[in-house]
């Protein structure tokens, strides 16, 4: 590669470049490539094509609608005494659970008989497991879960789903539980940031605005919940909020609310809302104070000996100055608090759940690990676009920390 | 100057009590878990007994638990070995790289930037699940090394922000004196550009110490028992057994961050 006579030779292109590898390798390795194998679980999923190959290699000359003839039996009833001899039938059940529910103990029964009770035929060896074996739903529905790549999860995850036709519509209102879930995440980061550009805008400026010696202090009081645990901010906020916590005592003791009265503050959306906010604060603060610190004050008492008032002065020259401030801060903590798992977790109860927690359930307690990745990956999807957006009009590589 | 100048004091009283309000929002809930950590009670909140500096009122049990809770020493060790081992491989890869971006010659830098930064911003829900998965195909769950791989990813931004940094405000011309003195590559490091970075590199290095010693998802998602850190020990305290016990160890983590900001505040007065 010849860079020719613009640009600054090739070796010390090749030198900075080498430079940088190693750690794009570390984080490609560490922490890019375990994101990238999660999303495709979201399309990939071939456990079922696995278990059952023969089985769906047959099925796939069926019509779908009488019931299969007794070589396919015959290689269900095969594959499920291995699927149940390596393990996997609980598995494979579940998979198939997805499609159409109810199928999970058809097919365990089904590998049971076949293991255990078998009878002249596979077909009476499967029906005498489950009666469902007899029926043509369950064949389609093991031919729907033995397709390798699959959009079922992100359906599922934006709330569609496939009708007896196989045309996309969405699901009847009272199941549709992912969208309103992301809508209300956005709300809540929309919410919080509004809230942190509130309460964060007067003191950037106030700091901004002190004698150095002052404003080295007040930065400091910005920086001690920046570096303080999230665990011990949040820790926090339960003490102060819960109904026996110090303010609710404070507002009872001053005779403000009574005693069975008590507030419920927080594990409720106001709880998410206060320590949200609280922890968030910060990352909107000091980019606010970094571009507040370079509008010279004469700027404003220029202003004003031209004869604009205050809120003149203040909307006219101070505000469109310190926009990208404001437009740097707002987008950090929009992006932070789109992701955010801990706080809602623990402070939110029941009603200030985020997506991030529907991630983290699907992960952990339903296992459904397709779908919690087709969630992820519609997150990913919001957080990049936005990242994008925030590396566009404030560049990612002016992050500033403190 | 302030916004209210010109309308008299009573608007810029309004607005320095607002400024008060947030200032006391942002830091009273933290220290209210100090004297709340010598409760003698099992409680929350402030006695009667406490409000009336009765001594019988406070006591040090809730640190005696704390010291002789092996869960929590053993979280202690496990925070301090992951956070150091992290911090090391983060910085030493975050400042060569760092070096390398902000070289002028850099190709594809806003590129490789984005990668870079990348694990600060994309949520750790998703980061943390994909590890599980991953490292687990590596049978790097449950054990240190994992998390210390996982931990280091996720302090790597810091450290390439803040020697980056450092960086731009770094005389190139230096580098080519040393050169022309027939210094190579290397001794112009160490020599030269290290001593003049260092500041920024060992705040770096501060970062991502601070990042794996206060992260739990990836935690809650890869680590075993025996992984078990002070923010693990500290979730399980508030979502299962919740004593005043956690506020004893929250009250260390605050003394903890003081010493760290002001470690960072001094690095940085020397960076200027």
């Amino acid at each position: 590669m010849t860079t020719g006579n613009v640009g600054p030779p090739t070796r010390a292109r090749l030198r900075a470049a080498g430079l940088t590898l190693p750690l794009v390798a570390f984080v490609g390795f560490s922490f890019l490539f375990p994101l990238g194998t999660m999303l495709s679980r979201s399309v990939y999923d071939p456990l079922v094509a696995d278990t059952l190959p023969g089985t769906l290699a047959l099925l796939e000359e069926w019509d779908g609608e009488t019931l299969p003839g007794e070589p396919v039996f015959a290689a269900a009833a095969r594959e499920l005494e291995t699927a149940l001899d390596a393990r996997l039938a609980g598995r494979l059940g579940g998979r198939v659970n997805r499609v159409a529910s109810g199928m999970r103990t058809v097919i365990v029964r089904g590998a049971r008989a076949a293991a255990e009770a078998p009878a002249a035929t596979a077909r009476e060896t499967l029906i005498g497991g489950d009666p469902a074996w007899g029926e043509p739903a369950t064949w389609r529905a093991i031919r729907a879960a033995g397709e390798r790549f699959t959009a079922r999860h992100y359906l599922r995850a934006l709330d569609l789903d496939r009708d007896a036709g196989g045309s996309i519509v969405r699901q009847p209102e009272e199941l549709r539980i992912y969208v309103p879930l992301l809508l209300r995440t956005l709300m809540v980061s929309g919410a919080v940031t509004l809230l942190c550009l509130l309460l964060g805008y007067p003191i950037a400026h106030l700091i901004a605005n002190s004698p150095p010696r002052r404003a080295r202090w007040l930065i400091l009081l910005v920086l001690v919940p920046f570096w303080t645990s999230l665990l011990v901010r949040t820790t926090a906020w339960i003490v102060l909020l819960q109904t026996h916590g110090v303010l609710n005592s404070l507002l009872v003791a001053l005779g403000i609310v009574a005693d069975d009265g008590r507030i419920a503050m927080i594990y409720n959306m106001t709880g998410t809302l206060v320590a949200m906010t609280h922890v968030l604060l910060p990352f909107m603060v000091l980019p606010l104070y970094s571009v507040m610190r370079t509008i010279p004050p004469h700027f404003m008492r220029a202003a004003s000996s031209l004869g604009a008032n205050r809120r003149q002065s203040f909307l006219r020259v101070y505000w469109p100055l310190t926009l990208p401030g404001t437009a740097a801060g707002s987008l950090l903590v929009f992006i932070l608090a789109i992701g955010y798992y801990i706080t809602p977790a623990l402070v939110g109860g029941s009603s200030g759940q985020l997506f991030s927690n529907m991630i983290a359930f699907h992960m952990q307690t339903s296992l459904n690990w397709g779908l919690a990745a087709a969630l992820g990956g519609i997150l990913f999807v919001v957080v990049g676009a936005l990242y994008v957006v925030y590396d566009r009009l404030v560049g990612a590589s002016s992050l500033k920390l403190g | 100057m302030a916004l209210g100048l010109r309308d008299g004091a009573a608007s810029r009283a309004v607005y320095l009590a607002f400024c008060a309000f947030v200032f006391v929002f942002l830091v009273a809930p933290i220290l209210v878990i100090v004297p709340l950590s010598f409760n003698a009670e099992p409680y929350f909140t402030f006695t009667e007994g406490m409000l009336r500096l009765d001594p019988d009122a406070w006591s040090l049990r809730w640190y005696e638990a704390l010291v002789d809770d092996v869960r929590w020493s053993r979280a202690l060790v496990n925070s301090l070995g992951i956070g150091v081992a992290a911090a090391l491989l983060a910085t030493v890869l975050g400042t060569v790289a760092a070096l390398g971006l902000s070289s002028p010659a850099m190709p594809l830098r806003r590129l490789v930037t984005g990668i870079l930064i990348s694990p600060m911003v994309i949520p750790v829900i998703i980061a943390a699940a994909g590890m599980f998965f991953f490292y687990s195909d590596l049978r790097l769950t449950q054990s240190h090394f994992g998390l210390i791989l996982a931990h280091a990813a996720l302090g790597t931004p810091f450290v390439v922000i803040t020697v980056t940094a450092t960086l731009s405000g770094f005389d190139r011309n230096l580098v080519r004196a040393s050169q022309s003195l027939g210094a190579g590559p290397l001794t112009t490091f160490r020599r030269v550009q290290f001593p003049l970075i260092a500041p920024g590199v060992l705040s770096g290095a501060l970062f991502a110490f601070a990042a794996s010693f206060d992260e739990v998802v990836i935690v809650l998602f890869m680590g075993g028992l025996n992984q078990r850190t002070i923010p693990r020990q500290m979730w399980s305290g508030i979502r299962e057994e919740i004593s005043p016990t956690i506020l004893a160890a929250a009250t260390f983590l605050i003394a903890f961050a003081l010493l760290f900001l002001f470690a960072v505040e001094r690095l940085r007065s020397r960076t200027r």
